[in-house]
């Protein structure tokens, strides 16, 4: 049961950020996953990213639907609000939080029903609107909690664990986000937490919408053979294609590159992404180029992973509705409440 | 009979003429006189061609309802000619347009007709298809104004306000006027009749709708992010918000926006965006109508059991489905105060009319925070749409908003520990916090079984534990929504229950009941739950007569289910047509159940 406080033990020697926080710090409750489950690496991941990263974890908003995935914004950032909100919903209620208060860093958690099902239409208009907020999609291709049905992103030939070969066309994730103009693209594998990571921390430090889809096998419907969401087949066909690298801008720049191998990329926070070509005919700044590239080598079964696409040049959601930079919640009533001459005046227009 | 100020007459066009420029023209100037009046607009739902009605009832005493009697229809749709010919009451006036002559079969003897032969005058006088036809419905303005005395002085005034500042415009429509008015007085008995006298009744009233009435009730109680999706006939409300917010929330110093207007991609995804502001912190509403509310069941349940407040606005249309989306109806009260699956109810609150739609969606914000839920406003088309004559509205500036129990910094950096569902006070209201305020604060919100500590629970003590206080926070809400309105009447054995848009139909039917000597004591519910004074009424009277828009009686059916009140009481007068209720549905309501002729 999640409602289990995992047990905090002292143990001096762990190291600390500059908050002098342990990743313990950053964790939640216990998982309630099934053991080997894709999405409990993933949240380690995420802790690690808000570790390293010196986040205040309070300073969060962790939003999530219905499913596996939507369960584990409990299982780290205890100290953190979590929503875990309606099936497919969860793009909006993180819309209206995030139009209240800009100054919250959020993140939200979902799966591939959650996402590419039910929640088509809310993933594909917090798009468009480049809400300020990763994404993250743990993706397995099954519908878990029910036990085993196909998922939308469930490949055509993929084989259910009864041995029924699905049929219907997929939908993918991150093509859909490049169509849609997401200004943060990243496909990564739970089984890569060392490519993830850094993933992580440059989507929570992008400003607009982050998009990280990850291949998170589920072990218990969807890890046998004839499946492409397995542990196996994601290992064998991984195609790493850019490594990303976040660095804060407290940080200095002290790893070596040739040079015309790494790409920076300046975020609003001062900070800088490094992104490193594996493949130098890849190219992260070209949506188009990119979404060929993905599509050319997903017909041969290839799962291209990595910083796909950043663009930091696009306004986000506040930017274009021109909001206050701070939280509205702290406008004082007294600016907000026209008062009673005012009604008195504005009613001559009603006259 | 004395007809001065008292008299209804209704203007039969076609939709997308500028048929609307001309009634609110015409409206505005009897306003002006300070005579009371009142228009409705029968509109389709359609942008051009299909009919349209405007109504405007004068009445020197107040009386505000809809009336379905008409001394003079100006006839100028050739798709509905005969039937509006035919609707004209015995004695009254045709005024139509006498370019083309009048088939025989039409021709009444019991009615007098005015020939005007707008359609030539117009063409004559103006160029353009399109300036033709506008001019023409003008032109009809200039022709009442001679025949009902309208005071050409504040017609000119209005004008000059509406067009003050396109001077062509401004010549076209003075010159249109005129042509009518000249025409009328040259060839027609003029006033009629039936004609307006000045009066000085309206000194402290406004002509405003429902829907920019409750627009400012939210721009006054400090809502800062406001979430919609476009339906007919909520969109105003969200329209007026937005100009409202331009005017009044800008940064001075940045000029950026102190506030957030979402149109979101759907119903649901609206009404999610307004519980994520309200619980990030901010007052945030969605206006909608009935096919939003059911689209916003199942979050509407989330917000009422993870407690999160919300203020949703259902302006009704006729339904079910889509229903008749141009024409009024309280349909939804049932869906309303109860919607979502599972064990849920909610906080509703019933306006009248644009001056009660105004406070209490200013009070609707004070509700939801205080209770932590949802509260759902429901007006109706006819409240919302049409322009009312209300006293002016007003604010006390003393008035601080009620934001509920939340913890802030402070509280929390002094508490020992926070639990989020715990009845601390033991009056059902549980603590709340802010996400990006403390680490102590920190909870998890969800819409899954949880415990009194706001954990996951699938223990069906702890489970029902938190269900049981639910129940009794909300039956708590019955003594702090608004209290009925009531009206006693004098030795009164029957009792009058109605609500919303029912209220100036009802107030109307009353006067006309005393002076049929039936004395029937009024109360008009403003707020689900019922509270106590709902339930004395009800105990007090053995027959009451309970008046709604709806088929299927719902306000009775949530009479009988909250308060226990014996069904046999309750006998139902229905009005479920789509247009506004009129005294005579009312009094013909009550005569038929009472056996008396009236």
């Amino acid at each position: 049961m999640s409602y289990i406080a995992k047990p905090k033990v002292h143990t001096p020697a762990l190291t600390k950020n500059a908050l002098g926080m342990t990743r313990r710090d950053y964790e939640g409750a216990l998982t309630t996953l099934c053991a080997g489950c894709g999405h409990d690496s993933i949240t380690a991941a995420i802790v690690q990213a808000f570790w390293e990263l010196e986040i205040e974890p309070y300073k969060v908003a962790k939003m999530s639907g219905i499913g596996c995935s939507s369960k584990t914004t409990a299982y780290f950032l205890r100290e953190a609000h979590g929503f875990n909100s309606v099936h497919g919903r969860m793009p909006s209620v993180a819309t209206g939080a995030a139009a209240a208060n800009g100054e919250l860093i959020m993140i939200g958690v979902s799966g591939d029903g959650d996402s590419l099902s039910i929640g088509l239409g809310q993933f594909c208009h917090a798009i468009r609107r480049n809400l300020n907020l990763m994404y993250v999609l743990e993706n397995n291709g099954v519908y878990g909690l029910t036990k085993g049905q196909f998922s939308a992103s469930a490949d055509p030939g993929s084989k259910s664990k009864r041995g029924v070969e699905n049929t219907m066309a997929p939908i993918d994730g991150a093509l859909m986000a490049l169509t849609l103009g997401a200004t943060f693209v990243a496909r990564s594998f739970s089984g890569d937490k060392a490519q993830l990571v850094p993933i992580l921390k440059a989507g929570i430090m992008h400003r607009g919408f982050a998009f990280v889809d990850v291949i998170s096998p589920c072990v218990t419907f969807n890890d046998h053979e004839g499946s492409t969401k397995s542990y196996a087949y994601t290992r064998k066909n991984q195609l790493p294609v850019v490594a990303a690298d976040y660095i804060a801008e407290r940080e200095e720049i002290t790893a070596e590159y040739e040079p015309g191998s790494v790409h920076h990329v300046r975020l609003h926070d001062g900070g800088m992404v490094a992104l490193r070509k594996i493949d130098p005919s890849y190219d992260h700044t070209d949506r188009d180029r990119a979404y060929a590239y993905i599509r050319e080598h997903q017909n041969r079964g290839e799962v291209v992973t990595g910083l796909l696409y950043v663009n930091e040049d696009q306004e986000d959601m506040h930017a274009k509705l021109g909001t206050i930079p701070q939280s509205l919640t702290r406008v004082p009533f007294r600016d907000l409440c026209p008062g009673s001459q005012e009604l008195d005046r504005l009613q001559e227009r009603f006259r | 009979m004395n007809r001065v100020n008292d008299f209804a007459f209704k203007i039969a066009t076609a939709n997308g003429t500028g048929s609307a420029s001309a009634n609110s023209l015409i409206m505005q100037a009897i306003f002006r006189m300070g005579i009371p009046v009142t228009g409705k607009n029968l509109f389709p739902s359609n942008i051009q061609g299909l009919p349209t009605w405007y109504e405007i009832r004068v009445n020197r005493s107040g009386y505000t309802a809809r009336t379905p009697d008409f001394d003079l229809i100006v006839a100028l749709n050739p798709a509905t000619f005969a039937a509006d010919v035919a609707e004209v009451r015995s004695g009254g006036w045709l005024l139509y347009d006498s370019t083309w002559p009048i088939a025989d079969h039409l021709r009444r003897d019991d009615i007098e007709l005015l020939g005007i032969p707008l359609a030539q005058m117009c063409n004559e006088a103006f160029g353009g298809v399109k300036e033709r036809i506008l001019m023409k419905n003008i032109a009809y303005a200039g022709a009442l104004a001679a025949l009902l005395g309208i005071d050409t002085e504040v017609l000119v005034a209005l004008t000059k306000e509406k067009y003050g500042r396109k001077p062509a415009l401004l010549d076209s429509n003075q010159k249109a006027v005129d042509l009518g008015y000249n025409y009328a007085k040259e060839h027609l008995t003029c006033p009629l009749p039936i004609r307006l006298e000045a009066m000085d009744s309206t000194r402290d009233s406004i002509l405003i709708d429902g829907n920019t009435a409750a627009a400012l009730g939210c721009l006054y109680a400090g809502a800062t992010v406001g979430a919609w999706y476009p339906i007919t006939p909520a969109t105003s409300l969200m329209e007026a918000f937005t100009g409202f917010c331009e005017k009044y929330r800008k940064d001075p110093e940045t000029g950026k926006n102190r506030f957030a207007i979402l149109q979101a991609e759907d119903e649901l995804a609206a009404v999610g965006m307004v519980i994520g502001a309200s619980w990030a912190g901010a007052r945030a509403f969605t206006p909608t109508s009935g096919p939003g509310i059911s689209l916003m069941g199942e979050f509407l349940g989330l917000a009422y059991y993870a407690e999160v407040p919300c203020v949703v606005f259902d302006v009704q249309r006729t339904g079910p489905s889509t229903g008749m989306p141009t024409r009024t109806q309280q349909g939804d009260l049932l869906l309303c105060a109860y919607a979502s699956h599972g064990d849920t109810k909610h906080i509703c609150l019933y306006p009248s009319d644009p001056r009660e739609a105004f406070e209490m969606a200013a009070r609707a914000f004070d509700l939801a925070e205080r209770f932590q839920t949802p509260v759902l406003v429901l007006s109706d088309l006819d409240i919302g749409m049409n322009d009312w004559m209300v006293p002016k509205l007003t604010w006390d500036d003393l008035c601080e908003p009620d934001r509920g129990k939340v913890l802030d910094e402070k509280a929390l950096e002094q508490a020992k520990a926070f639990h989020r569902y715990l009845d601390v006070d033991g009056d059902g209201i549980p603590y709340r916090t802010l996400p990006g305020v403390h680490p102590r604060g920190a909870y998890f919100t969800r819409g899954s079984g949880h415990n009194k500590f706001g954990a996951y629970t699938e223990n069906s003590a702890e489970y029902q534990e938190v269900m049981e206080r639910l129940a009794r926070k909300l039956d708590s809400a019955a003594e702090a929504v608004p209290t009925p309105f009531v009206r006693q009447g004098r030795d009164a054995s029957v009792g009058i229950v109605s609500i919303g848009g029912c209220h100036a139909a009802c107030m109307e039917a009353l006067d006309r009941l005393a002076e049929q000597g039936i004395q029937a004591d009024y109360l008009r519910v403003r707020g689900f739950p019922f509270g106590a004074e709902v339930r004395a009424f009800l105990e007090a009277h053995e027959t009451i007569h309970v008046v709604e828009q709806n088929r299927d009686a719902q306000l009775r059916s949530l009479l009988i289910l909250e308060t226990g009140v014996n069904p046999a009481k309750l006998k139902s007068i229905l009005q479920y047509a789509g247009y506004p209720l009129s005294a005579r549905d009312v009094v013909a309501g009550v005569g038929s159940a009472t056996g008396v002729l009236v």
